[in-house]
């Protein structure tokens, strides 16, 4: 979407200067019904300038809602692929996203969950059969006994081989899992750039808009103010760059600095 | 002691139950918003509560706000473990009266600490 200067045109105002010569011209001479005549002819000028900027604005805002698809504000899901909304498809991929990471997540931990006991069972076993084997080697154990250290002993070989299958498996698996690296990284790609295209857009259209108020004289500042203030004690959920920021903390030492340092 | 673990991603919950877990606490219980966690607080004997911040329906702050403002319930062990790392908002939880605050991502022994220290002090 094209958008030209945020100053009225140059002809526009080389026009509202001769008026003005004209009128100071008029007005020094007594003639005041050519004065009025001339007053008119530089409102005329000025809304015909408002007129076209507000088409411009009007056009741009259209332009804008080909590009989202969006229909008269309202997304119907279920259209053919290519009239498909695109706030809808970004909405739609971040939510894959999340469904995606999720049950990598799930599906690690019950990697882990399944590997945990597995190993650790082989460890305790372990250190029984070192008791067991430091009595041998003390000379401390009965034939009885050895015969049961002897098959115990067979049996570990025998379960550690499989376990350590299974634990080799699970970790290959785990790895497996965090492919949803790849498949969310691109499809944040895509969302990034219709954030970006939607950006661009809507500051065109804020170019325009200020156009449209420089002429007819509004100030917009008022209304950022109190923007500022609600922002500050809400949520921003986790820092993306914390160290740039002076109102943030970085780690958890930082906290507990913080907090001891008010007394809590 | 019987723990409610409140956060809206379940990922987040099976974590913090699973290091729970191994501190030895095995009496676990979770709900996903503040708002199905004040009901069971309310009827439960619950003894220590471990909450998230950010969540759709009721947040974490006014969780802490609510307990705290229920006679049975105002001197509930809370601790919050939560994305948020703004120094106003940390403050705000201190002065609502959570009894220890970690951030995300956290490590285990941090957990254990911040435990340890809320139940030494009880």
């Amino acid at each position: 979407m094209e958008t030209q200067l945020s100053t009225p045109q140059p002809d526009m105002i080389e026009e509202l200067r001769q008026c003005a010569a004209a009128l100071t011209e008029k007005l020094q001479g007594d003639q005041y019904e050519e004065a009025s005549a001339l007053i008119e002819k530089v409102m005329v000028c000025r809304d015909q300038h408002i007129f076209q900027s507000i088409g411009k604005l009007t056009r741009g805002l259209h332009d804008a809602m080909l590009n989202f698809n969006v229909d008269g504000g309202v997304c119907a899901p279920s259209d053919a692929a290519s009239d498909e909304c695109e706030f809808n498809d970004a909405s739609n991929r971040l939510n894959y996203v999340i469904e995606l990471t999720q049950n990598a997540a799930e599906k690690t931990m019950d990697m882990v969950e399944e590997a945990a006991p597995i190993s650790l069972s082989l460890g305790q076993e372990a250190a029984v059969l070192k008791t067991e084997w430091l009595r041998l080697r003390q000379r401390e154990m009965t034939p009885e006994e050895f015969r049961v250290f002897h098959t115990r002993l067979d049996d570990f070989f025998d379960v550690t081989s499989t376990s350590t299958l299974k634990l080799n498996e699970n970790l290959q698996n785990i790895i497996l899992e965090q492919g949803f690296q790849d498949l969310t990284g691109q499809v944040l790609k895509r969302v990034i750039s219709l954030v970006s295209e939607v950006e661009g857009n809507l500051v065109s259209l804020m170019r325009i808009a200020g156009q449209v108020e420089s002429i007819v004289g509004i100030n917009p500042e008022e209304v950022k103010a109190s923007a500022n203030d609600e922002r500050d004690i809400k949520g921003e959920g986790p820092q993306v760059k914390a160290e740039e920021r002076e109102d943030v903390v970085n780690s958890q030492d930082e906290v507990d600095d913080l907090l001891s340092s008010l007394g809590f | 002691m019987k723990i409610l673990i409140v956060d809206d991603f379940s990922t987040m919950r099976r974590i913090i139950k699973n290091l729970l877990r191994d501190l030895g606490f095995t009496n676990t219980q979770e709900a996903d918003d503040g708002l199905t966690a004040l009901p069971m607080l309310k009827s439960g004997d619950f003894d220590f509560l471990v909450t998230d911040w950010n969540m759709p329906g009721m947040t974490g702050i006014e969780l802490l706000k609510e307990v705290r403002a229920d006679d049975r319930l105002a001197s509930l062990p809370t601790l919050m473990v939560t994305a948020e790392a703004k120094k106003d908002q940390i403050v705000e939880a201190a002065q609502a009266g959570v009894n220890g605050y970690v951030v995300k991502p956290f490590t285990a022994q941090a957990l254990k600490d911040k435990i340890e220290k809320i139940f030494d002090r009880v």
